[in-house]
């Protein structure tokens, strides 16, 4: 709790908190929407905003705006599918790398690094394009986090190499503590922070990713993402036709969210890492 | 001799492993998705209202395996790939059937490597002088601004902000064309040629210098903050030396050598940026290519395009490696 209200006096966190809690509860909106999401012609088309349709409709005959509701949330569900599993790969091999060294280490490393040079997003493309017909909301976030671990592993090993060389290491094992304990009692807390910033990051990274596939046509398009809905926007030439309406809706959300997500995480590590806090106080007290 | 055995060596060799991890993980990894492109195209033949016979679809069907490489056992395929990467022979492209993809590569890379040279630089440049700058004087209120400016356009991805200059710059001021730079066959270098391709690639260059400039310039403004802080610095200021030489003579230098060897690692991902603002402003070059590839289901393409990034980036990697001495004395001198 004290952390928290440590957090909130960082305004980049608080506006980060406002923006993500305002966009959750826009998801959560779908709920309710009058609307199917993927029925087309339930409205008249291409109106511009009114009070019976506050962000206007498309050209698909949608509401703009329960559309929005739609795509933020199955962004959102993609991105944490994404961001999940693909943790759990990045803490098991930073884990396992950073404890065990040695070969393990290099392997696993080496690995690691080869996803990092070659251009992944060619190979994700590569895949998606095998896989277009089954790329539905779980499997595009269950691809994502199949790309997504190799530069978070990495984080998590040197933390864990840090941790390896302290001298609580030793006395642990010195009192007979197992690995298993050892790693999840004493080490999981210490990277937990850590585990979580990168989280963020890697969430942003994944809705990103999932509009670069949409506008490829490499998901299901008819289900509403925040990339599917530019996607259609541009198909139908919104820009152009000056429907301004509609592809900024979708646009403005992302930048909201992105900026929302990655604002948090650098208080966050900001807050992690405290020499930064101490310029930080320095630099508001002066 | 020492720093060609312990330096030069080591590095050709990673970049040749680079380059046969990357392709041996091109040859794998579409097999491991389990799905059968020759399956794919012959769907999408039909759908677009071919009928076609048995014989017809096993004749077709025994052709296609040939053309991606996936005869005979799986060794086999794998050592025809490699024969064909090393000829530069990905087969014909389908959406611009017989035209080969090596040809069609060969018209398209240069565009992709002029924007990815220029905006790499110019945004490497730009970001770590400014970066200085601003790091250096980090209690002035301009680097504050700068700092919060920064901070709303870093995490905003490349298609986004694309999109945003797009609509902002060619739709609602059209100061620049919406894209749709056509490629002749044969170009004549004229002033009017010259000025062209600027204003096509003005917006293109402009998205990643700005995504690029703003993340290098955070990088060195932290790095600035803490270089300032050491001892040799504080000494050159007891020491009287003037403030512009100790920033450029004394923190910069020190500053830029961790920047130029994660500019060496950050590659293959501004090279993805590069492919997807291409995307956004329909600029001639091999994200063009790519998106066209991958809406018409051209597997070759795709295959030939990832083939041969994955090399650009390898061999901008070696280059910048190779550059590296010549900056840090200490490699130069062991």
């Amino acid at each position: 709790m004290e952390a928290l209200r440590e957090l909130f006096r960082d305004y980049r966190f608080a506006v980060g908190f406002v923006f993500l809690v305002a966009l959750a509860v826009l998801a959560f909106l779908s709920f309710f929407s009058p609307y199917d999401p993927i029925k087309r012609l339930q409205v008249p088309r291409d109106l511009p905003p009114s009070w019976e349709h506050i962000l206007g409709t498309n050209s698909k005959g949608q509401d703009v705006f329960w559309e929005a509701t739609f795509a933020i949330r199955n962004s959102l569900i993609v991105a944490l599918i994404a961001g999940l599993v693909s943790r759990v790969v990045a803490v098991l091999v930073g884990f396992l790398s950073g404890y065990k060294g040695g070969f393990i280490d290099r392997i696993l490393m080496g690995f690691a690094d080869g996803f990092l040079v070659i251009p992944l997003f060619l190979i994700l493309v590569l895949v998606a394009m095998l896989l277009r017909e089954a790329m539905t909301i779980v499997n595009t976030g269950l691809l994502l986090a199949f790309f997504g671990w190799a530069w978070d592993a990495r984080t998590i090993r040197s933390q864990i190499l840090s941790l390896r060389e302290r001298e609580f290491t030793q006395t642990s094992i010195l009192s007979g503590n197992g690995t298993m304990n050892l790693v999840v009692k004493e080490y999981l807390p210490f990277t937990t922070p850590l585990i979580f910033s990168t989280l963020i990051s890697n969430i942003a990274w994944a809705i990103g990713m999932e509009i670069v596939l949409a506008i490829l046509g490499l998901v299901r398009l008819e289900i509403p993402t925040l990339g599917t809905t530019i996607q259609w926007a541009i198909t139908y030439q919104a820009m152009l036709l000056g429907y301004w309406w509609w592809i900024s809706t979708p646009v403005i959300l992302t930048i909201l969210l992105l900026v929302a997500l990655y604002w948090l995480s650098v208080s966050i590590s900001e807050y992690l890492d405290p020499r930064m806090r101490i310029q930080r106080i320095g630099a508001r007290s002066s | 001799m020492r720093f060609v055995r312990d330096y030069l060596i080591p590095r050709v060799l990673q970049y040749l492993l680079v380059i046969f991890c990357g392709i041996t993980a091109v040859f794998f990894i579409p097999r491991l998705a389990g799905q059968n492109p020759i399956l794919e195209v012959i769907a999408q033949i039909q759908s677009q209202g071919a009928s076609l016979d048995p014989t017809a679809v096993k004749s077709l069907m025994e052709t296609l395996q040939e053309l991606y490489g996936l005869k005979g056992s799986l060794f086999e395929q794998y050592l025809t790939t490699w024969r064909r990467i090393l000829t530069l022979d990905f087969g014909p492209s389908f959406f611009q059937f017989p035209t080969p993809v090596s040809q069609l590569l060969r018209i398209y890379l240069p565009w992709t490597i002029g924007l990815f040279v220029t905006s790499t630089f110019l945004s490497w440049f730009l970001g770590n002088v400014v970066g200085v700058v601003a790091g250096y004087f980090s209690e002035k209120s301009w680097s504050k601004i700068l700092d919060a400016i920064v901070m709303v356009i870093r995490p905003v991805p490349h298609y986004i902000l694309g999109v945003v200059l797009l609509i902002l710059f060619a739709y609602v001021w059209q100061f620049f064309p919406a894209g749709g730079l056509m490629l002749g066959r044969r170009t004549v270098f004229n002033l009017q040629f010259i000025l062209t391709i600027l204003r096509y690639s003005f917006l293109p260059a402009l998205t990643l210098t700005i995504l690029g400039g703003v993340a290098w310039f955070q990088q060195m403004k932290l790095l600035v903050q803490s270089v300032k802080r050491e001892d040799f610095v504080q000494y050159a200021c007891v020491g009287g030396i003037k403030e512009k030489t100790i920033v450029t003579r004394y923190v910069l230098r020190n500053a830029m050598l961790p920047q130029v060897t994660q500019l060496a690692l950050a590659l293959g991902q501004v090279f993805s940026g590069v492919l997807i603002v291409e995307m956004v402003f329909s600029y001639p070059g091999m994200g063009l290519l790519l998106y066209r590839a991958v809406t018409r289901g051209d597997y070759n393409l795709v295959m030939g395009i990832t083939v041969l990034s994955i090399i650009t980036i390898a061999t901008a990697v070696l280059i910048l490696d190779l550059l590296y001495p010549l900056l840090d004395p200490r490699i130069r001198h062991r």
